[in-house]
């Protein structure tokens, strides 16, 4: 079986962690008036579930 | 026609891809608005519309080619006497798919497809004035003529007719659908 044959530094270590980072994530906003809450482009609303002007899921 | 699919098949094996959107086709049918995830909406869509197209012939052969899809003789009775008969003025496009949020659990992109139960604009115009277009009818006189003198001219009228009305419809409903939305959106905030 391999087996590491060094200790990882804690520098290595950490490097390695801080390269994990989270994307920031597109949003627009809702297209319905009354609503205008941020939602992802192309996708019905989640908090009114509207989409180009239709009722397409029940609102959250 | 749609495109090959490309790819693994849902489910892994053709068998049950075709038994998947067997009953995902009759849940559609059943219900008039599904669920399911993005992938499967976009394979559902061409097998969907093709049996709709079958039921609109609405036929024995047809009927007997819809029953080696859908197994439920309930369903495809709806799909004979309803869905069939009310696309009978809409030349395909008779479902629609909208991406929704994805699934919580495994974050799959999740989608609804629907049957579109509107009307098309072209339609609610001819029943209000009880005629048909000139170029619906000058598209129907052309195909029969073609073959004759008149290519270049019957090639090239309906061409300028549908650029026209085009542009009028285009112009015309965005000056209408701001009013109407609205009114729609505020009518939709009273209800929830």
């Amino acid at each position: 079986m391999a087996v590491p044959k060094h200790k990882m530094s804690r520098s290595n270590t950490r490097h390695r962690r801080s390269q994990w980072k989270a994307s920031v994530p597109t949003l627009v906003k809702c297209s319905n008036r009354a609503c205008r809450e941020s939602k992802p482009p192309h996708v019905a609303c989640p908090s009114c579930g509207q989409y180009g002007g239709r009722q397409v899921a029940e609102p959250a | 026609m749609p495109t090959p699919t490309k790819g693994a098949r849902l489910g892994g094996s053709p068998s049950h891809e075709r038994l998947m959107l067997a009953n995902l086709a009759t849940s559609l049918f059943e219900h008039g608005r599904i669920k399911t995830t993005e992938a499967k909406a976009k394979r559902l869509r061409p097998v969907a519309e093709r049996l709709i197209t079958k039921s609109k012939k609405g036929d024995l052969h047809n009927r007997r080619e819809v029953m080696k899809t859908i197994r439920d003789k309930d369903v495809v009775h709806k799909l004979f006497a309803e869905i069939g008969p009310f696309f009978a003025d809409r030349n395909g496009g008779y479902t629609r798919i909208t991406k929704t949020m994805p699934r919580k659990g495994d974050n799959a992109p999740m989608a609804v497809i629907e049957l579109v139960n509107e009307k098309t604009a072209t339609a609610e115009a001819e029943a209000a004035r009880g005629t048909r277009f000139a170029k619906d009818e000058a598209g129907s006189g052309s195909a029969e003529v073609q073959g004759g003198k008149e290519e270049p001219q019957a090639t090239e009228n309906p061409e300028v007719a549908e650029s026209t009305q085009g542009v009028s419809s285009s112009d015309q409903e965005p000056a209408e659908g701001s009013r109407e939305t609205v009114e729609n959106d505020l009518e939709s905030k009273d209800e929830s």
